[in-house]
């Protein structure tokens, strides 16, 4: 059988973050240790999906991927792909799509079809996409616990970084961590029923498992990734295994919080970025039963960008009110402001894809101008339809001119920054911003691009871009 | 080349509304307001009129109908036109195109907008046609692009560009104290400006002008019957309009501290007029001051200023009212607010009345001059019109 595994991999974490004493003082107690993520009033799980995806494209010829993969408990349409939507945004062009919903191991479930897939040779390279923004009850621990975060990897059987040596499985029928199709929280049953019979007996058998079939001994694994919804799960199923808890990854909870279906992979990413050619990672995701995967790291993953995770955590914001983090979730619901002027509609958005979601322009073939966004006469030589089109999502810009509106957002975030900006090729785009600081924004900074949700007019998630100041793209890069 | 409309026609009867937060107030009782004070200057009667071009933006009915509602005008043409900011300057523009044309003989042009039956302040979000693309343009959003790119492009720091642009609210608080048709009456300072609450940086709440309601009327009529109506007639000299796409901010080197819209429309409008010189020839200016950054641009577009060098003029006193060069001084949109629809041709009312001496406060009447200038420059902004007058034919 020819070697399957992971080529590409990375994680995305939001710009904004909570203290957990934040969330504790609000009920009048202390608060956990450590901060959570959480998204701007303007990400959901697709946006968090495509920004992780994006910088897992960052290396790899997009136009050879040919499965996209999108895994969320928190999926802002009940119906509709939103597979479909992401692999749009991304700018890929005849993939197969599937989501993969209702369950944290949601992301390792579709891990498997995607290696299975190109084992089989039926796929070459699929990216899985994994993103949560999960809700818990008020003043209960996992309010303060989860995090917001998505994480992204591409699949396939050339230049790979991390070899798949085993895989096992484990299904366990248990109402555990739930959440009715009408509810907006996750509903947690008794914890110590939870760990014992859920979380605990699914994880030591499935690891039990994989270390029995693959014959890999504990000893010959450098690293072990274990889900985990609280900071000792993972410690003590470590201890019950006879494995040194300092070969367990961190799970990021002190910084970012449990991220659902996004956990596995983004603590993946953490690993294999951290990891020397030849070092195996065992990483066993829970959720209704549990997967497990065996990986031997090779000499590819030097290409991989050691601070990964590191350059989002560095680059954030924090949001200091409870009120905030509960508006910018939607749980609060802010005024939107002075009402819209111009009209939505589906048939809008479906023809002008091309603009709204793949955020496309067009270079004139007669004089070589390009413009944002495709413009059928040329504004310089006013030739007609002669133009190639390029994407400017993965481009970065320099602001030509912007203004600070204090009234037009929000009422629980009115400022509003509108950027006019220019592109290396001279491009001229006019966006909004998102994720800054008033200082961040100068004639002349350098901004990138990034997709995100604009409001639901027409009763529909309406969503196109936004500039920000640099956290993807590192120094002004093109 | 096209015959100038230079002397055909002349306006001889002007009325407007009081501009202000008429709450009280239908948009029928404000055209009835303008329309009947335009026909007692002109001593005609409504019958008189053969057709109007009416100036409107927002009315619920997208046609003329308010303007048959309220003055019952006999089922005449009412040809409405919506062109945001300028649309009391095309009523003008197509009303004096209709006389010359021979097809009408005496024809009214009335501009409207009632913004506070809007239910909120401002002029709600979005320009254009895109419902995310423009998802958060408002106007002070818009004006505020030309002013932090003017002053990085001509190198003057925040302050003192912010400075530059609180002399000319300043100016027109002034003009406007003396206007008692006007919104607001109220002297300001350059450091209340500077220390007001920012709207959208680095314009703050002095540097923009209200939303309030209001109308104004113009009669139009040929030259010669004009002159056997009245011995003040004012002769339309000439006018210019200019059309630039939803969205300049997208097209590769648009520089926004000049508008190609500005530039052509006051070229058109200053060859049929057969000014060389505006900055010597032009004797008083109504620009479109929706924003003082917007006055500023125009100053150096419609070559009253050098390019880069309006500060000099506006630190000189130049557009001041004692100034070579008035402009706004019946105190502009900052002190009259910008009822869309009306103001092209409330800008007009007030050049009007200073080129027939008949101006409402006499403190505000300009001496020995013949030649007036009013222009809107509207949408996000992309659109100008500018027209000018004069008291004595040649």
């Amino acid at each position: 059988m020819d070697k399957v595994g992971i080529t590409s991999i990375a994680a995305y974490v939001p710009y904004y973050y909570v203290s957990r004493r934040t969330i504790g003082e609000a009920w009048a107690k202390k608060g956990a240790k450590g901060n959570r993520s959480i998204i701007n009033f303007d990400e959901d799980s697709v946006t968090l999906a495509y920004e992780a995806a994006e910088d897992c494209l960052q290396h790899i010829n997009r136009e050879k991927i040919d499965s996209l993969y999108f895994a969320s408990t928190t999926a802002p349409y009940a119906e509709k792909a939103h597979s479909a939507l992401v692999s749009t945004a991304l700018n890929l062009r005849n993939v197969f799509t599937a989501d993969f919903a209702q369950c944290t191991k949601a992301s390792t479930s579709a891990l498997r079809l995607a290696l299975d897939s190109c084992t089989c040779g039926r796929s070459k390279q699929a990216l899985l996409t994994a993103a949560d923004c999960r809700n818990a009850y008020p003043n209960t621990s996992s309010e303060q616990m989860l995090g917001d975060g998505a994480a992204a990897v591409v699949v396939g059987c050339e230049n790979i970084i991390a070899v798949v040596d085993a895989f096992a499985t484990t299904t366990n029928e248990i109402t555990d961590i739930w959440r009715n199709a009408a509810d907006t929280y996750i509903s947690v049953a008794e914890e110590r029923f939870v760990t014992k019979h859920g979380y605990m007996t699914e994880m030591v058998k499935v690891v039990k498992g994989i270390i029995n079939e693959s014959g890999i001994a504990i000893g010959d694994i450098q690293k072990f990734v274990f889900t985990t919804s609280n900071m000792k799960d993972h410690i003590t199923l470590a201890r019950k295994l006879g494995i040194e808890p300092a070969k367990v990854q961190d799970p990021y909870l002190m910084e970012v919080g449990y991220t659902g279906t996004a956990q596995p992979l983004f603590l993946l990413a953490a690993a294999i970025s951290d990891a020397q050619p030849g070092d195996r990672i065992l990483l066993a995701a829970y959720g209704n039963g549990a997967d497990a995967y065996i990986f031997t790291i090779t000499d590819e993953v030097k290409k991989l960008d050691k601070k990964m995770i590191e350059k989002y955590l560095v680059n954030r914001n924090e949001v200091k009110t409870y009120a905030r983090f509960l508006s910018y979730r939607e749980l609060l619901q802010a005024d939107s402001g002075q009402p819209y002027n111009i009209k939505s509609s589906t048939a809008a958005e479906w023809r002008l894809q091309d603009t709204y979601i793949r955020l496309y322009g067009s270079k004139c073939k007669v004089c070589g101008k390009p413009i944002f966004p495709v413009n059928r006469v040329c504004y310089n030589c006013g030739s007609v339809d002669k133009y190639e089109t390029f994407r400017a999502a993965d481009r970065t810009v320099q602001v030509f001119t912007y203004t600070l509106d204090n009234y037009a957002g929000r009422s629980d975030f009115p400022l509003v920054g509108n950027i006019v900006a220019d592109d290396f090729e001279g491009a001229r785009y006019y966006l909004t911003t998102t994720d800054f600081r008033r200082e961040d924004i100068q004639v002349g900074a350098n901004m990138e691009f990034t997709f995100r949700k604009i409001h639901n007019l027409a009763g529909f998630v309406n969503y196109y871009w936004k500039l920000r100041p640099l956290r993807r793209v590192k120094g002004g890069e093109q | 080349m096209a015959e100038s409309i230079k002397d055909k026609v002349a306006i001889v009867g002007m009325g407007c509304s009081k501009f202000g937060e008429r709450f009280d107030c239908s948009i029928s009782d404000l055209l009835i307001e303008a329309a009947y004070e335009a026909y007692s200057d002109a001593k005609i009667d409504p019958k008189d009129i053969q057709a109007v071009f009416f100036g409107n933006v927002r009315a619920n009915q997208i046609a003329g109908n308010p303007v048959a509602d309220a003055l019952k005008l006999g089922d005449i043409p009412i040809m409405r036109n919506s062109n945001w900011c300028c649309s009391g300057h095309v009523a003008l523009i197509n009303a004096c195109m209709a006389v010359a044309s021979g097809a009408y003989d005496c024809v009214m042009a009335i501009g409207a907008e009632k913004l506070k039956d809007t239910g909120f302040g401002g002029l709600g979000i979005g320009r254009g046609d895109s419902a995310v693309m423009e998802n958060r343009r408002t106007a002070p959003g818009s004006f505020g692009l030309i002013a932090t790119r003017y002053f990085s492009q001509y190198g003057l720091t925040m302050d003192e560009g912010r400075e530059m642009l609180a002399k000319i609210a300043v100016k027109n608080h002034a003009n406007g104290y003396l206007t008692p048709r006007a919104h607001f009456h109220k002297k300001i300072t350059v450091e209340e400006v500077m220390n007001a609450p920012v709207i959208a940086f680095p314009l703050t709440l002095y540097d923009c002008c209200g939303n309030s309601d209001g109308a104004s009327a113009a009669i139009i009529t040929r030259s010669d019957i004009g002159r056997s109506m009245r011995p003040d007639p004012i002769y339309v000299k000439g006018f210019g309009m200019s059309m630039d796409s939803v969205m300049p901010h997208l097209r590769p080197n648009f520089n926004w501290t000049s508008f190609p819209a500005l530039m052509n429309s006051s070229r058109m409008a200053y060859e049929m007029a057969g000014i060389k010189n505006p900055r010597a020839e032009i004797d008083v200016a109504e620009v479109h001051d929706c924003f003082s950054v917007t006055e500023m641009c125009i100053y150096e577009d419609f070559g009253f200023s050098a390019r880069g060098k309006c500060k000099e003029d506006i630190d000189g006193g130049f557009f001041e009212r004692t100034g070579k060069l008035p402009v706004n001084i019946d105190g502009g949109l900052k002190c009259f607010g910008h009822p869309v629809g009306a103001s092209g041709i409330r800008m007009t009312y007030e050049i009007y009345h200073q080129l027939q001496g008949t101006v409402d406060n006499s403190e505000r009447q300009l001496k020995n001059i013949s030649r007036g200038l009013s222009n809107t420059f509207g949408g996000p902004p992309q659109f100008s019109c500018v027209f000018i007058l004069g008291n004595e034919k040649g």
